[in-house]
């Protein structure tokens, strides 16, 4: 029995460490297949993010060759409705008007949905299908990714400190980190109190989306498990509809999570960029 | 799940993206909208305007019946007036050439009457002569009894 549990234990974690390992390019570990310094490049997170982005533009410049005000198609009226849910989400917590805040808000939320919805395809489909071309290596979603989440997070970042400096000035921006919260007595306890709050604004956009999709991603691996190894012989007929029916309700309950997550992303970018443009802190 | 180079390129792509959803999606989409937000209001407006516009014709024409239903009383009126007017012209004229021709009809019977008188004088007057002269047997001389015969026609 010792045998029998090692040898499937010793499978599973092989089964779930490959795949969550990603191609990897430029400076790799040859064994583990993992990044040895930081000029590593992930191609298949490249690849999957740039092929959802172009997916998005192609689909885009389509809509836009046949745009109707009078009599709008289905496709139209869908594109509408998230544009107008985004817009309206934009309206009710951004303060002021910046013609930028509405399509970043609504490209996160598109893109990152998209690259949640990676994750409902299931788990073996893309590795095996790379598997015939010769790439033995692929982690599908792009959101298990730190690279991605933080791409964004700190793209974000880079635009609340933009903004902050543009509305409140750099000397505004300074008194914020000098007097808040506590007042001009604690100066020392302020400065470290807003740099911790303004640090943790990335870290918290990048960590929750990246931890929820490898969250998923992992319960999907370890469903994917149930058929793979306990499935022998005679105990596949309990094994494999288990199986079944375990995906599906974590399927159903997971396109729930990458829309959520999607929404969070986008309205807390909302919020942050509202919070910069905001110049009585 | 280490951090490397990747992370670059995502955000690369990520503000491309950015971009290009202004650019091709949000950009041209929501033109759209604005521009059918204004014709819905242009078209509210119009509607509006022409409700109003109704109203004011309708009002117009019902003044322009109004009038026109007055001046057609009056032209009835003055018409009837008129009418009168010449039926009256006409009896009078009527009863003035009725009493002209009674007048004329009347001097030509008096002067008749008077003419068949003058005649009927002579007449009585030979007559008398005629008989006179029978009753004497002789020729009366008329020139001798003409005063007699002047007084006795003057009586007839």
């Amino acid at each position: 029995m010792s045998e029998a549990v090692k040898q499937s234990g010793g499978g599973t974690v092989e089964y779930i460490q490959h795949h969550l390992t990603n191609l990897c390019a430029g400076d790799c570990d040859p064994a583990t297949h993992q990044a040895t310094s930081f000029w590593a490049w992930h191609l298949d997170t490249l690849f999957f993010s740039v092929a959802l982005a172009v997916l998005i533009i192609a689909f885009s410049i389509r809509l836009g060759r046949n745009l109707s005000a009078g009599a709008p198609g289905p496709l139209q009226n869908f594109v509408e409705t998230i544009l107008e849910f985004v817009a309206g989400q934009v309206k009710d917590t951004f303060p002021g008007h910046n013609p930028l805040i509405a399509p970043l808000a609504l490209t996160i939320f598109v893109w990152v949905w998209l690259m949640n919805f990676m994750d409902l395809i299931p788990v073996d489909l893309l590795p095996l299908l790379a598997g015939f071309v010769g790439i033995h290596y692929l982690k599908a979603v792009p959101t298990t990714d730190l690279n991605t989440t933080f791409a964004m997070s700190f793209t974000v970042f880079a635009l609340i400190i933009y903004y902050n400096i543009k509305v409140k000035g750099p000397v505004g921006y300074m008194k914020m980190f000098l007097f808040h919260p506590f007042g001009k007595f604690l100066v020392p306890v302020n400065v470290v109190m807003s740099l911790i709050e303004e640090i943790a604004k990335p870290l918290s956009l990048g960590l929750r989306l990246f931890g929820n999709l490898f969250a998923g991603e992992l319960v999907f691996l370890l469903i994917a498990l149930i058929g793979g190894t306990m499935a022998v012989g005679w105990a596949a007929a309990f094994w494999l509809p288990l199986q079944v029916i375990l995906d599906l309700g974590w399927l159903i309950f997971h396109l729930l999570v990458i829309t959520l997550q999607a929404f969070i992303f986008m309205v807390l970018t909302i919020v942050y960029l509202g919070m910069a443009h905001t110049s009585d802190h | 799940m280490n951090i490397t180079v990747s992370l670059f390129g995502q955000m690369l792509a990520f503000v491309l993206l950015i971009w290009f959803v202004n650019r091709v999606l949000w950009g041209p989409l929501s033109a759209m909208m604005a521009e059918r937000q204004k014709r819905i209001a242009d078209g509210l407006a119009a509607a509006d305007k022409g409700k109003h516009e109704l109203e004011l014709a309708e009002k117009r024409a019902r003044d322009v019946l109004k009038d026109t239903k007055a001046q057609a009383a009056e032209i009835l009126a003055q018409a009837e007036k008129r009418a009168s007017e010449i039926a009256e012209e006409g009896k009078a004229s009527a009863r003035a050439e009725g009493e002209r021709l009674l007048q004329a009809a009347r001097a030509e019977i008096d002067q008749e009457a008077n003419r068949a008188k003058e005649h009927l004088r002579g007449q009585v007057a030979s007559l008398a002569t005629a008989g006179a002269g029978k009753i004497l047997r002789r020729e009366v001389d008329a020139k001798a009894h003409a005063d007699l015969m002047k007084d006795l026609i003057a009586q007839i």
